[in-house]
């Protein structure tokens, strides 16, 4: 069978059972658009290739598998960099595949030539530029393999326009690239844990996403409640355990709870299980968990060591783990600690004021989780209602929660919340954003009406950049400097410009009712929802200072 | 001056391999001091020697460069290892 480069990139691609991709297309991408009209694969145009890399996240959050975006040659290629990288930060299989000039015409600083190799080289997991047609045969199930495999990340595959055009005849496919076997741990390994474990008074679990990733969530939850042992999660795991789990502690960090801040002082035996001892989690890491022994679990031998030493270390898959141990380990009751838990849980916890205003963020989101129910994907952008979001949203399933969390994008949640609803169109699309965060990427609501996507947006809407203000207010003696929007958008005009419904609870009569109709309208749907100027995300630790010396509220 | 250590690397032969290996150590702030590179007999395969700097960081820059898809195999020698030594009179004349 006599195929061109781009028909064999296509069916690839489709062998790998890949049904949808964002991208846009472009001079040095054409063959492969052109091949795309004979293939089931659906494609979605973007108006912005930032969002073609972002849609693919949004997609591969939800249901763990690779994603694929699309983009041309130059301009397009730089486009996508911001979303490879914050994939890549937060360990999301992407496979980014880029058109470039022709290979006669590389390195002669050609129309929309640009190193695509060069750029996408230190934020991807691995990256190629292909030389000849053959190659496409082993680039394309590789980089998939690559993507999946440990610890997940993107790749980056940039393809010059002539190859794409070339003939080849194919005799016989290669098969699909997929995740390699894990590692798995001994059973010297399985019995260090289970004898540092009953030597503990005060164990304390660190989840992190590694263990989504492993598919491992339900696993460590049963663990946790057959130890009796209480758990803090890293940002990007917020889901692993149901919120109202007695054993969740949620957050720990920069944002997190005092309860956890000292859970994590008097602990002595820290278990970090796909975890990377990130900074806005440990805070100064030197003064984290100062009486702890420390296990850690993880796919990514790098990882360990990297920033907090363990006392013990297991470099190998955290699911087979959690079997091995919930085997081998008989029940357990841990009373005094369990009652000191909760205890601090109770003691700390963030109060929703009783008014239920919804000028108040923990009132808006407890309302907007009540009534959107549980059969949503949930999204943020980047900013105080991100961390809102973080601290109160009521979590019931794993991979329900999607946000930029190592890369901290702004202008991550509408795309990423299209990919979601592309990925699983009977689940509502839900994203938390903000007035600063919503301009980034706001031209996808374009997209997102044309696909007529169940998608609500609540617009936490403080006319600020809300974090940026908060640490001028609480850091820079309140000199408040280019945080203002003085120019106030009407968001919900703009949502109605583009086809989307839009409401504003600034000139509701009843905003609860109102709230309640918009969640219901079908289709893409904004909400505004003015926020006071001066709310705060508490409590905070100061960047660089040690999670215990954090601060509880402002002081008056 | 600072301790040396030198790394042998076996990789996949292909144009970027290089510029992987060099961009991992600058993007971690880490000193390469010497670098050298030929195909090996199987022409799939080239070995890069490196002379690098020996402090705290050594581990973690080799656990990384370890994850490098072409990078297959790495050997940690003493900063006295011949190779660096022996092409001295072509850097000092």
């Amino acid at each position: 069978m006599k195929i061109s480069g781009a028909q064999l990139i296509i069916k690839l691609l489709e062998r790998q059972g890949i049904t949808q991709i964002a991208g846009m297309p472009g001079g040095a991408n054409l063959p492969m658009y052109d091949a795309l009209l004979d293939s089931d694969i659906k494609h979605v145009l973007v108006r912005h290739e930032q969002s073609a890399g972002f849609i693919a996240q949004g997609i591969a959050r939800v249901t763990g598998k690779a994603a694929v975006c699309f983009a041309s040659s130059g301009p397009a290629a730089t486009n996508l960099i911001t979303a490879i990288a914050d994939a890549k930060l937060d360990s999301i299989p992407v496979v980014a595949i880029t058109g470039q000039v022709p290979s006669a015409m590389l390195g002669t600083d050609a129309f929309q030539e640009i190193d695509t190799f060069g750029l996408m080289l230190p934020i991807t997991k691995h990256n190629y530029l292909v030389h000849s047609i053959e190659e496409l045969l082993e680039v394309i199930p590789e980089a998939f393999s690559i993507a999946l495999s440990g610890r997940p990340g993107p790749v980056a595959i940039d393809i010059p326009k002539d190859i794409q055009n070339q003939m080849i005849d194919i005799q016989q496919w290669p098969e699909p690239g997929t995740a390699a076997p894990l590692a798995q741990p001994s059973s010297a390994d399985i019995k260090q844990i289970k004898q540092m474990i009953e030597s503990a008074q005060r164990p304390m679990l660190m989840v992190g996403a590694g263990v989504i990733n492993a598919d491992a969530s339900e696993q460590l939850v049963q663990l946790a409640e057959q130890l009796d042992i209480p758990a803090v999660t890293t940002f990007l795991a917020l889901s692993v355990f149901p919120h109202s789990h007695p054993l969740n502690m949620g957050m720990l960090g920069m944002h997190g709870t005092k309860a956890t801040s000292i859970a994590l002082e008097e602990c002595d035996l820290l278990i970090g299980a796909g975890v990377r001892f990130d900074d806005r989690a440990t805070g100064k890491i030197s003064e984290f968990c100062p009486q702890a022994s420390v296990i850690h679990i993880d796919i990514d031998k790098s990882e360990i060591g990297k920033l907090k030493i363990p006392t013990f270390a297991v470099n190998a898959d955290i699911g087979s783990t959690l079997r091995e141990l919930l085997q081998l380990m008989p029940s357990d009751n841990r009373i005094e600690w369990h009652a000191r838990i909760q205890y601090l849980k109770a003691k700390h916890a963030i109060i929703t004021p009783a008014h239920g205003r919804l000028s108040n963020p923990y009132c808006l989101l407890q309302q907007v989780a009540e009534i959107a129910g549980e059969n949503t994907n949930v999204h943020t952008d980047v900013g105080q209602h991100q961390m809102w979001t973080a601290q109160v949203y009521p979590f019931n399933r794993p991979r329900q929660w999607s946000s930029s969390g190592g890369l901290g994008t702004m202008g991550y949640g509408l795309p990423a919340a299209i990919g979601s609803a592309l990925a699983e169109p009977e689940r509502m699309s839900l994203l938390f954003s903000g007035d600063g965060s919503i301009l980034i990427n706001i031209q996808e609501l374009d997209t997102a009406v044309e696909h007529n996507l169940n998608l609500k947006i609540v617009l936490l809407n403080n006319r600020s950049l809300g974090l940026v203000r908060q640490q001028q207010t609480l850091f820079f003696k309140g000199n408040l400097s280019a945080i203002n929007n003085r120019n106030a958008v009407n968001y919900a005009a703009v949502a109605q410009a583009m086809g989307a419904s839009g409401f504003d609870l600034a000139t509701a009569a009843d905003p609860q009712a109102t709230l309640q109709q918009a969640l219901n309208t079908p289709g893409v749907v904004l909400i505004n929802v003015p926020i006071d100027e001066n709310e705060m995300v508490f409590p905070m630790v100061p960047p660089g200072a040690a999670n215990k010396d954090l601060i509880e509220q402002q002081a008056c | 001056m600072s301790k040396r250590a030198v790394l042998e690397l076996k990789v996949r032969n292909h144009p970027g391999t290089m510029s992987h290996v060099c961009g991992l150590f600058a993007r971690r702030s880490y000193n390469m001091e010497g670098i050298l590179c030929m195909p090996m007999a199987d022409k799939k395969f080239s070995k890069i020697w490196l002379l690098v700097d020996e402090d705290k960081r050594l581990e973690q820059v080799i656990l990384q460069t370890n994850k490098l898809i072409d990078v297959l195999a790495i050997t940690e020698h003493a900063a006295s290892h011949e190779i660096f030594e022996k092409l001295e009179c072509f850097f000092n004349s």
